[in-house]
C-alpha cells in the first residue's frame, strides 16, 4: 500500500474541529476538498454532471444535424434566381426566416416552441433539437451561401458553357468546392450551438448547466458546480477548437496541389 | 453558322451593345479587336447565352437560341469557350477536367471520353499532365487543357475571349500555336484578343468594336493597311 502524504493530511484535518483547523495553514486545502467532495462525490454527484453534459451533447449534435439540412436548404432557396436574374418567392422566404431567427433571442424561441408550437410535445429533448436546429440552420444557411458565392463565377461559367446544368455544374463543381469554404465556419457555428443550447434548462431539460445551478442551490456552495461546469465546457469546446484548426490547415494544404 | 440580329444588351443603365448585327459562316475566323470596354466580352457572350440579350435575335445553325423553350444547355454543347483566366475546375484533375461535361452529358463512356482526351492532350503535348490538378500547371499549360476541355465536347464553334491576356509573354506563344493548329483543322472561331499578329496571320476576318457596336469589318489584309473609322486609324496606331 502506497502512501500519499497531502491527502493523508486533508483527511487527518478534515476529521478535527474548526478551532484546530484555524491554527493550522492546512485549512484552506481541507476546505476545497470537502467543497470538491459536497459538488461532485457526495451521493455520486458526479454522474449527475455526466447526465447533464450528454443532454447537452444530445442537443447539440442532433441540433446541428437539423440546422445543417435546414441551412443547406435555406441557401440554395435564397440563392435561386429566375432566368432575368430577379430573385425567387423562395429567396423571400428565405429572407424571413432569416430574419426572423436572426431578430428574436434564442431563449424566447425556445420557449415559443416549448409552451406553444409543440405544447402537446413532452419529449423535451426533442423540441429542444429541433428548437436549436431551427435557429442554428438560419445561420448555417448565411455560411453555406457565403461559401457558394465565394466559388470564383469562372467555374460556374465553364461548366454551364460545356452545356452542364445549372445542377450538374453545382453539384460537380461549385457544391464540393464550396465545402471547403464551410467547413470552418460551420465548426465554428457548432461551437456557438453548444454554448448556447445552456438555456434549455428553460424547458426542463436536465443540461449541464441546469444540473450544475441545481447542485449549486441544493447545496448552498455555488462556486465548485458553477466552476465544474465552466470548465467541462471549456474543456471540450478547446479540444473541438483544436480540432478544428487542424482540419483548417489540412484543407489549406490541399488548396495548393 | 452563326447570325446576330440587332442584339442589345444592357446591365441596368448602361447600355453595352446597341444593336450588333453580324454573320458568322462555317469554317471562318473571325478576330474580333477594339478598346477595353467596348463591348467585345459581352458580345461573344451573348452568342453563347452566357449573357442573355436584352433584345434581338442570336440564330446559331437555324435555330433561334435566345427564343422561348429552346434548350439553353443542349445548344451550349456545340459552342466551347475558353476563357481569359482560363476557368479549369479547381477540385478535379485535367483528365476529370476534360471527361466531366461528356460523360455527365450521356455523350460518350467514360472510356470513350479518357481516350478522346488522351489523345486531345498528346496534341498539345500535355499527356503526361492527365492526373495533375490545375493548381500545379502553369498558365499556357492551363490555357491549353482549357481548350482541350472544349474541344472533347466536339464542338460546332470555339469562342476565345482574351485567351492570351492573363498569361506571361513567353507562355503565349504555345497557346497561340495550339489556336493556330485548330483554325487549320477547319475549325469555326470567333476570337477576341490584342494580338494583332494572330488577326493577321488566322483571321479571315477582322472585326473592330465601338461603343457598343461593330463599327468597322475587313479581311486582315485590307483591315490593317487599309482603317476606313476614324476610330480605327486611332487605335491601330495605338496598338501597332
Ligand atoms: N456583368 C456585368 N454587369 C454590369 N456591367 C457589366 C457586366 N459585364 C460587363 N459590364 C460592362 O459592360 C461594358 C463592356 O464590357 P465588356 O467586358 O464587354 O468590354 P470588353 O470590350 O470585353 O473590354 P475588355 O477589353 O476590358 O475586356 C463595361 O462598361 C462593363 O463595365
Ligand atoms: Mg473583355
Amino acid at each position: 500500500m502506497c502512501h500519499y502524504p497531502l491527502f493523508d493530511t486533508i483527511k487527518r484535518y478534515m476529521r478535527i474541529t474548526n478551532d484546530e483547523k484555524g491554527i493550522c495553514g492546512m485549512k484552506w486545502f481541507a476546505d476545497v476538498w470537502q467543497k470538491i467532495n459536497i459538488a461532485f462525490i457526495e451521493q455520486d454527484r458526479w454522474k449527475l454532471y455526466l447526465k447533464g453534459l450528454g443532454v447537452t451533447l444530445e442537443v447539440a449534435f442532433f441540433a446541428a444535424i437539423i440546422g445543417i439540412i435546414i441551412g443547406t436548404i435555406v441557401a440554395f432557396m435564397k440563392l435561386s434566381t429566375k432566368k432575368n436574374g430577379k430573385p425567387t418567392i423562395f429567396a423571400g422566404i428565405a429572407n424571413v426566416y432569416i430574419d426572423i431567427i436572426r431578430g428574436t433571442p434564442s431563449v424566447l424561441q425556445v420557449l415559443i416552441m416549448w409552451f406553444i408550437i409543440f405544447a402537446s410535445c413532452k419529449n423535451g429533448i426533442l423540441v429542444a433539437c429541433i428548437s436549436f436546429g431551427v435557429n442554428s440552420g438560419a445561420y448555417v444557411a448565411e455560411i453555406v451561401r457565403a461559401g457558394i458565392l465565394a466559388v470564383d463565377k469562372g467555374q460556374t461559367e465553364a461548366g454551364r458553357s460545356l452545356g452542364l446544368s445549372n445542377l450538374q455544374t453545382m453539384r460537380y463543381i461549385v457544391v464540393p468546392q464550396a465545402f471547403k469554404n464551410v467547413l470552418p465556419p460551420l465548426g465554428n457555428e457548432f461551437i456557438v450551438l453548444l454554448k448556447e443550447t445552456a438555456i434549455v434548462g428553460y424547458v426542463a431539460l436536465d443540461d449541464l448547466t441546469r444540473v450544475a445551478n441545481q447542485i449549486s442551490s441544493r447545496t448552498y456552495e455555488a462556486f465548485m458546480p458553477l466552476i465544474g461546469a465552466a470548465i467541462i465546457y471549456f474543456v471540450i469546446i478547446k479540444i473541438l477548437t483544436i480540432l478544428l484548426a487542424k482540419l483548417e490547415r489540412r484543407l489549406r494544404k490541399s488548396d495548393n496541389r | 453558322m452563326i447570325t446576330v440580329k440587332n442584339l442589345h444588351k444592357s446591365f441596368g443603365e448602361n447600355q453595352v451593345l446597341c444593336g450588333v448585327n453580324y454573320h458568322i459562316n462555317p469554317g471562318e475566323k473571325i478576330v474580333v479587336v477594339g478598346p477595353s470596354g467596348s463591348g467585345k466580352s459581352t458580345f461573344l457572350r451573348c452568342l453563347n447565352l452566357l449573357e442573355y440579350p436584352t433584345e434581338g435575335e442570336i440564330w446559331f445553325d437555324g435555330q433561334l437560341i435566345n427564343g422561348d423553350k429552346v434548350n439553353l444547355n443542349e445548344v451550349r454543347r456545340h459552342m466551347g469557350m475558353v476563357f481569359q483566366h482560363f476557368n479549369l475546375f479547381n477540385n478535379l484533375t485535367i483528365m476529370d477536367n476534360i471527361i466531366l461535361a461528356p460523360t455527365k452529358l450521356k455523350i460518350m463512356s467514360k472510356e470513350e471520353a479518357k481516350e478522346t482526351a488522351l489523345t486531345l492532350l498528346k496534341r498539345v503535348g500535355l499527356e503526361q499532365k492527365a492526373d495533375a490538378f490545375p493548381g500545379s500547371l502553369s498558365g499556357g499549360q492551363k490555357q491549353r487543357i482549357a481548350i482541350v476541355r472544349s474541344l472533347a465536347m466536339n464542338p460546332k464553334v470555339m469562342l476565345f475571349d482574351e485567351p492570351t491576356s492573363a498569361l506571361d509573354p513567353e507562355m503565349v506563344g504555345e497557346v497561340l500555336e495550339v489556336m493556330k493548329e485548330l483554325a487549320e483543322s477547319g475549325m469555326t472561331m470567333v476570337v477576341v484578343t490584342h494580338e494583332m499578329g494572330f488577326a493577321r496571320e488566322v483571321g479571315t476576318k477582322v472585326v473592330f468594336m465601338d461603343g457598343g457596336n461593330i463599327v468597322e469589318e475587313n479581311t486582315p489584309a485590307e483591315f490593317f493597311a487599309n482603317p476606313q473609322a476614324p476610330r480605327l486609324k486611332e487605335f491601330l496606331s495605338k496598338v501597332l
